[in-house]
């Protein structure tokens, strides 16, 4: 697992693909790292087990394949509290921990990643990758990306 | 994992209607992009396409698996001739105008999200799992595409007339999406599939409620219009799969 903590997402590259739990882990018979995808259309999948191909023959893996797995199906639950933090720093609202076993439409709070406010508003449902949703700010006026609870 | 208890050639077929609902409306979708009212709409009519080929990939893959003779999705979906496809005829009819494509896709997600509810429960392993994945994105498509509804048929007296126009063109294809034949039937026995017929009652639920909330007439179904699950497709889809084809089909090795 150490050496796919340097993987990072193709779109978001300050998160590795550990943070984000798109790696699942080692299985150890038959032996296999297991990874998952976001969301099924996600062009990303196939970047990340690119990398992670590439990133296990570094480390001397070379015979270890990768299998992608669909259950349990990957929540934004699956983000570490390391990746959420990097996600803030990044101006990316990450989602609230527990936030997927919510509903859709019981929106918690969202916190710009800039100024800290908690007036915001949403301004798409889906923004720049399947992932995300475009918010805007009405304090410090700037756009901001949220990952969306999922 | 335990072996599926239903036939492959049944099982095939059933994920052959899943996958090119999918697939077929997915294509569609794109056709919008960089073509929507606004950016943000622009975005998400790609990001839900992108979810519908998603989906498509992971169902033909798994029927390329079950059929056993070496098909993978690419080659379900780039080598198959029209009369080939099972999708419904819904999905396959152009995009219109922008209220157009949103009744569409409320009525198509609407009913999708409630058979997906029900197949992520299914004794097929593989297919539950596809289905449990999935129904966490078709939750927002259809939460979209009803809040468009409400807001182009509550909207000015221009939105609305072309929001009863893209109802009307539709309702014909409702009837189809729920229909059953005994192939379905043997599979719902199984617990492989989903009764269709027993989803209508909370489909009709749900849309009276948007329609009551748009301030538009309920639906009024003229004679139904069916035969995509044997491959009887209006002429539409041809030119859909010439468009989607091309590559693959004239340069069969090409590669990125």
């Amino acid at each position: 697992m150490a050496a796919l903590e340097t993987v990072m997402d193709p779109e978001i590259p300050v998160v590795s693909v550990t943070d984000l739990g798109i790696v699942r882990g080692v299985r150890r018979a038959p032996p296999a790292v297991l990874i998952t995808p976001t969301y099924t259309g996600c062009p990303a999948t196939l970047a990340i087990e690119a990398a992670v191909r590439v990133a296990l023959d570094r480390a001397g893996f070379s015979d270890l394949p990768i299998e992608t797995v669909l259950s349990p199906p990957w929540t934004t639950d699956w983000i570490s509290e390391d990746g959420r933090a990097r996600l803030l720093a990044y101006g990316i609202a990450p989602p609230p921990p527990g936030a997927a076993a919510s509903t859709l439409r019981a929106h918690a709070v969202v916190t710009c990643p800039r100024c800290g406010s908690g007036r915001t508003t949403e301004v798409s449902r889906f923004g720049s990758t399947p992932c995300k949703a475009l918010w805007r700010c009405l304090s410090c006026q700037e756009p901001f990306d949220r990952f969306k609870c999922h | 994992m335990s072996a599926p208890a239903s036939s492959p050639p049944a099982l095939f077929e059933y994920l052959l209607r899943l996958g090119d609902d999918s697939l077929v409306l997915g294509q569609r979708l794109t056709e919008w992009c960089g073509h929507a009212p606004a950016l943000e709409i622009d975005l998400s009519l790609s990001n839900l396409g992108l979810d519908l080929i998603g989906q498509a990939i992971l169902f033909l893959n798994l029927a390329g698996e079950v059929e056993g003779r070496g098909r993978d999705g690419d080659r379900l979906a780039y080598h198959r001739d029209v009369l080939a496809f099972r999708n419904c005829l819904l999905v396959e009819q152009p995009n219109g105008d922008f209220a157009q494509t949103m009744a569409r896709q409320f009525l198509f997600s609407t009913c999708q999200l409630a058979l997906l509810r029900g197949l992520a429960n299914s004794t097929e392993q593989r297919l539950a799992e596809i289905a449990a994945k999935a129904v966490k994105e078709v939750q927002y498509h259809a939460e979209l595409s009803a809040e468009w509804v409400v807001r182009l048929g509550d909207g000015t007296a221009e939105s609305r007339e072309r929001m009863i126009a893209g109802f009307d063109w539709f309702w014909r294809f409702v009837d189809e999406m729920f229909d059953s034949d005994p192939l379905e039937q043997e599979l719902v026995e199984m617990g492989v599939a989903v009764d269709r017929a027993q989803l209508r009652s909370d489909f009709e639920a749900k849309l009276a409620a948007v329609l009551r909330e748009a301030t538009l007439p309920p639906p009024a179904y003229p004679r139904a219009i069916r035969g995509g699950r044997r491959g009887h497709h209006s002429e539409h889809l041809g030119h859909l799969l010439a468009t989607m084809q091309f590559l693959p089909r004239t340069y069969p090795d090409a590669v990125w």
